[in-house]
């Protein structure tokens, strides 16, 4: 598997369906299960995506990154981990979390502005979402490297969009990462626009996948909205972090070239930078009928389980919504917690102070309610 | 009694280094020239040879991937010891510190917890190039989540960096580079830890107290002791620990004196004497019979060598800032 996806051109983006479903490279080797599971997170992706919108809208939750477009990427790369490999996301990569079991309402959370939605349960391993872009793409290295120094095979994935391969964190990781040969896996989502800054005017480099060249590993372009193409290229980059061959290094940097349907966040309108005929001309490559047409005709799926997966993903989110919502107001102790493995005697008294003003005038006052 | 070795400040740093590789294989050395090298300033000699290029590690040059790869390798409770060669170029990894380092316990809830200790020479008056003189403390102290430790003697240097490279939290290591090779002292063989967050009286006194740390502690001892040949008696005190302050030491000293200067060759606006003082003002208000002097360096960019003299608190301006607090009559 590993020879066919990376002996080729960087322009050259590994295929395995094409926008109508059709068959066009080899069927990376899934069972039924895996197939439909690889649907339904999709399927579960974006429909979180519609109703997180739709929660910022209605001033139930704030602003909101949507991935919409990119469950193609997110989920079938994270699909292809294994138990104990970690992801190192930014700040879009839902889905992709959902898929190494992060539930969804510790996303609603975090956007909801709770700490508590930043911390992912002590058995889900994925980093937490970093904001600063680029900035993750270190900690990817350190963690695999940790991994290779303690003999462990743990594999780190680590994701970020075109415009972080602008970032010296980007370049200084990836040096790193080739020079250690660390077990890290760089996925890039490139989704053409960095807010409004067009692909085209991150880098003059013909592709990112290209980059790779630089840092002495392999680069590989994908379609990022081809699930089944992005599940089997990281699941090749994968193995080959972990078990590299005498000679190729460890990571891989792949570039999954996919399209956000929708804005940057909710406070951005992309009418302003971009032609709704752009946006019509990528949603035809949309990864779910895409694979849905092909499980269809494979007859993995039809109408009862579509219904089936479509209920059940209903249901589970509207449960995470729930959930997100009856979460009360953390305490203002929350401020002070974590700051620290133990609270030093000064963050002590400040809490005191806060405290006993609050006790005097009463949350209100704070709160404007 | 434990056997001791007569060590410079920047063996102990060596030493201290050698024991933590020695007692937790999850302790790791990396930066420039660390390796083969054995540092710039000698600081990590030997240590290849003896734990390997796995745990003394050669990194390419890039700070921000310095800082960056030990907060990943911190987070999967390894217990990274970055160097960086100067202070004065901590800023290319400055948005890994503050935005990572600093609050990676904080942002994940206590999920992952960051066990590092990023060390780096800091400091002006061995007559460096640009850039290589820069005292930059406050940055670090005014970020939560940091720990900054600056040690002043050898003994000091071992077991504070035995300590912060043992804490949870990660903690930025200043090693006054002026006093690398300035004097000797017997340093313990085996290995001990100096809490952080704890000062040390340097000398007792009863006319004024003085807060310093770091190179600046040595020229207000000796300012000091001419003072006291006018019959001004100076209370020392040795912060080693710039956050958390030890508030308590501070407060007590200027209790019994009434009278205080602090001492940084840092630049003055936003330096860690206005902290001090307002510590003073906060808790000890009506103690104080004099303006709290602040002996400090001026706010301007670091001078090339020529005028470094001028730039940091020397004795001699020392003795005069003391001196000021101690004769002031309102």
């Amino acid at each position: 598997m590993t020879e066919g996806v990376f002996d080729r051109a960087y322009d050259d983006p590994v295929r395995v369906l094409d926008e109508d479903g059709t068959v066009v490279g080899d069927v990376p080797d899934l069972g039924e299960e895996e197939l439909v599971g690889i649907y339904r997170d999709m399927r579960l992706a974006r429909h979180f995506d519609g109703r997180a919108v739709s929660l910022q809208r209605q001033g139930r939750m704030g602003t909101y990154p949507p991935l919409s477009g990119q469950e193609g990427a997110q989920v079938g790369s994270a699909a292809a981990l294994a138990g104990n490999d970690w992801i190192v996301p930014s700040y879009r990569e839902h889905g992709a979390a959902f898929v190494r079991g992060l539930p969804p309402e510790k996303t609603l959370l975090y956007w909801m502005g709770h700490g508590d939605g930043a911390r992912p349960p002590d058995d889900v391993n994925v980093f937490p979402i970093a904001v600063p872009i680029a900035s993750q793409v270190p900690h990817a290295v350190g963690g695999a490297w940790a991994s290779k120094l303690r003999g462990d095979d743990d594999v780190f994935v680590c994701y970020f969009g075109d415009g972080a391969t602008s970032e010296g964190d980007f370049h200084e990781g990836c040096n790193f990462a080739g020079v250690f040969d660390t077990p890290t896996v760089f996925f890039c989502n490139n989704n053409q626009w960095a807010i409004s800054v067009p692909r085209e005017r991150q880098t003059r480099s013909a592709t990112l996948a290209g980059k790779a060249e630089a840092y002495g590993f392999d680069g590989v372009q994908v379609d990022g909205m081809d699930p089944l193409a992005t599940y089997k290229v990281t699941k090749a980059a994968v193995e080959k972090a972990r078990d590299p061959s005498e000679s190729r290094l460890r990571p891989t940097l792949i570039e999954a070239v996919q399209y956000r349907f929708g804005a940057h966040t909710t406070a951005d309108d992309p009418t302003v930078y971009r032609d709704d005929d752009e946006v019509e001309r990528w949603r035809r490559k949309d990864p779910i009928p895409r694979l849905e047409r092909y499980l269809r005709s494979e007859g993995v799926l039809d109408d009862e389980r579509v219904d089936r997966i479509e209920a059940e993903v209903e249901t589970r989110v509207a449960d995470a919504i729930e959930a997100a919502e009856s979460v009360p107001r953390p305490d203002p102790r929350a401020l002070f917690e974590h700051a620290y493995a133990e609270l030093p005697p000064e963050l002590e008294a400040q809490y005191a102070e806060a405290e006993t003003l609050r006790e005097k005038a009463g949350d209100a006052a704070f709160l404007g309610e | 009694m434990s056997d001791t070795q007569n060590l410079t400040l920047v063996q102990a740093v060596r030493d201290g280094l050698h024991t933590e590789l020695r007692e937790d294989e999850d302790v790791v050395v990396m930066g420039q020239d660390v390796g083969r090298n054995g540092g710039v300033f000698r600081a990590t000699e030997g240590l290849y040879d003896e734990f390997g290029g796995d745990r003394v590690v050669d990194t390419p040059l890039a700070e921000s991937a310095i800082v960056g790869c030990a907060v990943g390798m911190a987070a999967m409770g390894m217990r990274p010891v970055p160097e960086i060669q100067f202070s004065g170029f901590m800023y290319p990894g400055y948005d890994q510190i503050v935005s990572h380092m600093a609050r990676f316990r904080a942002r994940s809830r206590g999920r992952f917890s960051l066990p590092m200790t990023l060390r780096a020479p800091y400091g002006g008056g061995i007559r460096a190039p640009e850039h290589h003189s820069e005292s930059k403390e406050a940055f670090y102290a005014h970020e939560a989540g940091l720990k900054v430790v600056i040690p002043s003697t050898p003994r000091d240097t071992k077991g504070l960096l035995a300590a912060s490279i043992r804490d949870p939290d990660p903690v930025i290591f200043l090693e006054p580079k002026l006093i690398y090779r300035a004097f000797r002292e017997e340093v313990p063989e085996e290995p001990y830890t100096v809490p952080i967050g704890e000062a040390a009286t340097r000398r007792e006194g009863d006319d004024v107290a003085v807060f310093t740390y770091g190179a600046m502690t040595r020229p207000t001892l000796e300012a000091a002791e001419t003072l006291a040949e006018e019959g001004i008696e100076c209370e020392v005190l040795d912060l080693r620990t710039i956050s958390p302050l030890d508030r308590e030491a501070i407060v007590d000293a200027f209790e019994h004196t009434g009278r205080a200067a602090v001492v940084h060759e840092a630049p003055r606006t936003g330096g860690l004497a206005g902290e001090i003082t307002a510590i003073l003002q906060e808790e000890a208000l009506l103690y104080q019979e004099a303006p709290i002097e602040r002996i400090t360096g001026f706010d301007v960019p670091y001078p090339l060598y020529a005028l470094e003299d001028y730039y940091l608190p020397s004795a001699t301006r020392i003795e005069e800032g003391i001196r000021a607090a101690a004769e002031y009559e309102p």
